[in-house]
């Protein structure tokens, strides 16, 4: 089953074209991986997942996204799309709160003021993050206080907090070191069972690691898209074969 | 060129290196055996080491590239290809030195019967196995494919040395066990030209990613 239909996506920063006639689907409970050299439009389409680009001044896109079968783009609340579809960025950007507050932000935002629902949430969602050891004793701690590696998983643990569908990451681990990119790495092969995954990596044996799709992205179009294994063994694209074998340009 | 290219290069002129050893082995068992020639046979018992030590050589070649360069796609397929090769390799120059061994244990004794479809066996083990190198060296899928097909050729060679020493043993009790070591040179050759189609097998998987079929 398809948790995004991406259709004859093209997208414009100003006069700047980032993404030219894009299709594909994400399945779900999958782990997608977006690769390719920078500026190749793989962050644009991530954004353009939970609407993001919304926010950039002279962005136009056409075409269409659909999530469960429904347009992001028609009628939607845009604030109920990226509860949906949650984002965990290249750095990690903890609120200057501490680590339960950074939990409980999401929630309560949309509603939910019971002290004991609020606990169960932080406690489950650092729990999914796999942070949860590490920080029970620590909770009103300053998160701004955890190493990279604890803040990006606490970041994932706030993008889990408002039970979304779809997780985005872009590139999740380049500001990490190896053994926490080794712990997020499991994390995210560990939720892939409850949400869908879409991962910006530039590096291959990441993508190669914990991906069930790759695609190939150069110059605002999609190259090649298909099973991780067959990208990265027999390519079909020469471009593509050039780019993850280091010969590109 | 990229440091990675030329550690691919060297891999490769290893491998080269590897496959004209490996020939020159059977080359020399083969003319051993038919010439009855023991001290040759002799040089290519010891002849076996250089072979073992070039296999180690490229192993931890291979195992330093798979960690330092972490390869994809026809990178690693041409690694884990070569990987596989050398052991194919190595098992040709052991059978080349077991039938060496053969002829050395024989000590010159006069064959019971000319040997025709054994030598026949030697000269087309040694096309196999010239050739799966060459298919390697010129990526040649045409001929690499060629050379499992060859491999019948050589099968039915052994069917017939089978069929002529069983005759002979049912009919000249006393050379038995020559025709039983003949036997067993026979079967040398054979496998030699099956690890010859398990190169040309690799061949055939560095260059497209999928695997030849072997009856």
């Amino acid at each position: 089953m398809n948790k995004f239909s991406i259709k004859d996506v093209n997208l414009w920063y100003n006069d700047f074209h980032a993404l030219k006639n894009i299709n594909m689907s994400i399945p779900a409970n999958e782990i997608t991986a977006f690769i390719g050299p920078s500026g190749c439009g793989k962050s644009t389409l991530i954004k353009s997942l939970n609407r993001m680009n919304d926010l950039v001044e002279g962005c136009k896109i056409t075409g269409s996204i659909l999530l469960d079968g429904q347009s992001i783009h028609g009628n939607i609340d845009v604030n109920a799309l990226r509860k949906r579809v949650g984002m965990v960025f290249q750095k990690p950007n903890p609120f200057p709160m501490s680590v339960y507050d950074n939990i409980a932000y999401g929630p309560r935002t949309h509603g939910i003021r019971s002290r004991s629902k609020l606990n169960d949430i932080v406690e489950k969602s650092l729990y999914d993050a796999a942070i949860w050891d590490e920080l029970k004793d620590r909770l009103k701690k300053s998160a701004l206080s955890l190493s990279g590696g604890q803040q990006q998983r606490l970041c994932i643990a706030r993008a889990l907090s408002v039970q979304p569908d779809v997780l985005l990451m872009d590139e999740p681990t380049s500001a990490l070191d190896p053994i926490s990119t080794a712990k997020i790495e499991e994390l995210v092969l560990k939720l892939k069972n409850s949400y869908t995954i879409v991962i910006v990596t530039h590096n291959m044996q990441q993508a190669v690691r914990i991906s069930d799709n790759t695609g190939f992205f150069l110059l605002g179009e999609i190259v090649e898209y298909g099973e991780t294994q067959q990208v990265f063994s027999i390519p079909k694209d020469k471009r593509t074969e050039d780019y993850i074998t280091g010969r590109f340009g | 060129m990229r440091r990675f290219d030329q550690q691919l290069d060297e891999l490769n002129n290893k491998l080269k290196e590897m496959g004209a050893l490996v020939e020159k082995s059977i080359i020399l068992a083969s003319e051993a055996l038919i010439h009855q020639d023991v001290a040759l046979a002799k040089n290519v018992i010891i002849f076996e080491a250089d072979v073992e030590e070039k296999e180690k050589d490229i192993e931890a070649l291979c195992l330093k590239l798979l960690m330092q360069q972490q390869p994809v796609a026809k990178d690693l397929r041409v690694i884990s290809a070569a990987l596989k090769m050398i052991t194919d390799m190595e098992r040709i120059g052991d059978q080349a030195a077991d039938i060496s061994e053969i002829v050395v244990m024989m000590n010159g004794a006069p064959y019971v019967q000319e040997l025709i479809h054994i030598p026949q066996m030697a000269i087309a083990t040694v096309k196999m196995v010239t050739d799966s190198i060459e298919a390697y060296v010129k990526k040649d899928l045409k001929l690499a494919k060629s050379i499992i097909a060859y491999d019948d050729v050589v099968d039915d060679l052994f069917d017939k040395v089978k069929f002529d020493l069983i005759e002979l043993i049912r009919s000249d009790n006393p050379n038995s066990e020559q025709a039983i070591d003949l036997l067993m040179v026979a079967k040398f050759f054979e496998r030699i030209g099956d690890h010859a189609c398990n190169i040309a097998s690799w061949v055939v998987y560095s260059i497209t990613g999928k695997q030849a079929k072997i009856n």
